[in-house]
């Protein structure tokens, strides 16, 4: 069989800039490029000479899409260094400002960028048009996320009360009232989203994958725990970096990051779901088995229902929070800096967010390192599509073309995350 | 007849990190009726759909950092009737212009080990140091409600109602105490341009300028407020320094404490 090329000049529906090559020969992919042409921005080198009480708000800067990550895991890198515990109620304030940039998150990527796949449209203002009920839904539910957020952390985008010790002002149990509302009716929308994504079509598709998620004794993860594996890793943020390498592997002319002696790996709802099932809420339980799903879900276009339980779980969560929130006497505890190392990750809504800083005595930045979700899935991306396109090369290009979009936006990408990181390809003819 | 044509809407990303744009879609409650009276006809993150140009309204995101960049905000200029840049990467070169106070080849190496795949600017810059820009739209990121303002204003043909004062008399109208006058707490507010709603003094924290500076800022005496609260040199040029730091008057501002700096 003739060579043939699958191009997609630019990515629609993920956030960032990004381009997709694959070329293909005798049935076998032999060309492959997840291309990045996002500008770099430096973040890791002008960290350097910061505060480390800068670092919440300016490592948002790297994404505007999940910003509370880039917060969270800072700030839990820096306490870490300082060695300062943050408990009670400032800790499950946190946890409720994450839930709510996961129902944002979640339900943007569900309703506006990966249902309309499914669906056969371009995007959801045209999926609108014959599902607007639908498309109202999944606004609404997004809508109720971004307000949780912006009611702890003051605005929706870069969230404005976040600090390393914890935040600037605190909610009254009082403020947190009319949330509780909104949010009982995002869960019975949540709820519906778990019912309406499981009866969406998914093509036959499943590999066994590397899982790599957090887990805490208690609780379903976002701010704290251990990184394990369904292959029996388990480790505390500081190893992070002995067990975990980025590669620079031919064709992708990008760092991908492997786990050493075992390879790429997956991260995100499908791995957390998947390594966590016990400890979702059992109203976020019976809803999964109720769409279909197992305790373990092994096909990617599949992470439309994960993402729609964990959305379930998130409401449920804040809500359980907010009952049984008492305000504390001080909006932060106190931080003293001194010289050292700091460990953090947390679980963005697309997987496990790594930050390490190390600084001097006065709390000066003197250097940081980020890996963020996305370029930590690169590698899984790939080898989902050199999989998956021999299988359809049948399919009319259009029809191809489309399908591998869907591929890739299952990871729910955010290349504009990645790219402080990637290297960026040039054609220099 | 023939059914009038919809304006067209173009979104446009450069060096950014997306937040602006995604506070279109945050609009929930606005973004469906906006589509009655608007085509969205080019906005890669939200569709895989592109309606060829000329648009009738461009929204431009980020600055200009590469030099592939620096030739495509060209097309998107002759492709666009009316162009407005959201948020502090457009107007001011945002928080990557931080790279533009050093030589950028140790920031390459920094973070890259093959600095040879790299193509970037010495700069990044923003968008109007390339070509003419019709309205700035300011913030890091962009207040959705001047978004929404911005855009009605395009359709209904007149000038967008977003003021130029500064944060502070956001907070007097907002009857916020004062965070620098009650807690000593140092605050960019007088001299921040307006737009947030005084955000950061609500949540009694003091203004860090994400919307960079207001018209004709006393910058000279907003430092002397906070070296009076004990704020170092180093700290001024670091406050002045951050999400629009090479907007004029803060970028002028952190040179003179820089040189202080230098001074001993
Ligand atoms: S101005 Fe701020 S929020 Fe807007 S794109 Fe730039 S970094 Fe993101």
């Amino acid at each position: 069989m003739k060579a043939k090329s699958i191009k997609v000049d630019y990515l629609a529906r993920v956030e960032g800039e990004g381009g997709l090559y694959i070329k293909v020969k005798d049935r076998q992919v032999v060309g492959f490029k997840l291309r990045i042409f996002e500008p770099p921005r430096f973040f890791e080198a002008f960290l350097r000479g910061r505060s480390f009480r800068e670092a919440p708000d300016i490592t948002a800067r790297i994404c505007g899409i999940c910003p509370v990550a880039y917060q969270m895991s800072a700030v839990h890198a820096m306490e870490n260094a300082f060695d300062v515990k943050v408990d009670g109620p400032l800790r499950a304030l946190r946890r409720l400002l994450y839930c709510g940039e996961w129902i944002e998150s979640h339900a943007l990527h569900i309703y506006m960028l990966h249902a309309p796949d499914f669906l056969g449209y371009a995007d959801a203002i045209q999926m609108a048009r014959d599902h607007g009920d639908v498309v109202q839904q999944g606004l609404s539910l997004k809508k109720a996320g971004n307000e949780l957020v912006a009611l702890v952390g003051g605005r929706e985008i870069h969230p404005i009360n976040v600090r390393v010790g914890g935040f600037y002002k605190v909610p009254g149990k009082r403020e947190l009232a009319p949330m509780a509302e909104k949010l009982k009716r995002a869960r019975d929308v949540a709820l519906e989203t778990v019912r309406w994504t499981a009866k969406l079509r998914f093509p036959e598709f499943e590999r066994d994958y590397l899982f790599v998620a957090m887990r805490h004794p208690d609780e379903y993860p976002f701010n704290e725990g251990h990184l394990v594996s369904n292959h029996g890793l388990d480790i505390a943020a500081r190893d992070y970096e002995k067990h975990f390498a980025e590669e620079h592997v031919e064709h992708s002319h990008a760092l991908h990051s492997v786990l050493r002696g075992a390879g790429p790996y997956f991260v995100g709802p499908m791995a957390r779901y998947s390594l966590n099932f016990d400890r979702l809420s059992p109203l976020a339980q019976e809803a999964a088995r109720q769409a279909g799903l197992g305790p373990v879900c092994r096909n990617p276009f599949q992470s439309i229902i994960v993402r729609s339980v964990e959305t379930l779980y998130a409401c449920d969560e804040a809500l359980r929070i907010i009952d049984e929130y008492e305000m504390p006497e001080s909006p932060a505890v106190e931080v003293q800096p001194r010289a050292g190392s700091g460990f953090g990750w947390s679980e963005a809504p697309r997987g496990t967010l790594y930050h390490r800083y190390r600084l001097d005595d006065q709390g000066v930045i003197l250097d940081a390192k980020i890996v963020p979700p996305t370029s930590q899935n690169q590698k899984v991306i790939e080898q989902d599509l050199r999989e998956f396109v021999p299988e359809r090369l049948d399919l009319p290009a259009d029809k191809l073309r489309w399908q591998c979009e869907q591929a890739i936006r299952n990871y729910d990408p955010c290349i504009s995350c990645s790219t402080h990181f990637l290297k960026l390809e040039i054609d220099r003819e | 007849m023939a059914k009038k044509q919809k304006p067209k809407l173009a979104v446009w990303k450069f060096a950014s990190c997306d937040g602006c744009q995604l506070s279109l879609l945050d609009c929930e409650d606005q973004l469906l009726p906006l589509t009655e009276r608007i085509d969205i006809a080019n906005f890669p993150e939200a569709s895989r759909a592109v309606v060829k140009g000329p648009y009738d309204l461009s929204l431009v995101e980020g600055s200009i950092s590469t030099p592939h960049d620096a030739e495509r905000i060209h097309q998107v200029r002759r492709a666009s009737k009316f162009l407005v840049t959201i948020g502090a990467c457009a107007t001011a070169g945002g928080i990557q212009a931080l790279r533009n106070f050093i030589d950028v080849k140790d920031f390459i190496s920094i973070v890259y080990a093959t600095p040879a795949y790299i193509d970037t600017l010495k700069k990044s810059t923003p968008i109007a140091e390339h070509i003419r820009v019709d309205f700035e739209l300011r913030g890091c990121p962009i207040n959705k409600e001047q978004l929404v303002e911005v855009v009605s204003a395009f359709l209904q043909g007149r000038k967008p109602n977003v003021r130029p004062h500064s944060v502070c008399m956001e907070c007097k109208r907002r009857g916020a105490v004062c965070v620098m006058v009650a807690h000593g707490t140092p605050c960019l507010g007088p001299v921040t341009h307006a737009g947030c709603g005084a955000l950061c003094p609500a949540y009694h924290r003091g203004c860090y300028g994400c919307f960079g500076p207001m018209e004709t800022p006393n910058t000279r005496e907003m430092s002397a407020a906070w070296e009076r609260l004990g704020v170092k040199q180093k700290d001024l040029v670091q406050i002045y320094r951050s999400f629009n730091a090479y907007a004029e008057p803060f970028y002028s501002e952190s040179r003179i404490h820089e040189s202080k700096i230098h001074q001993g």
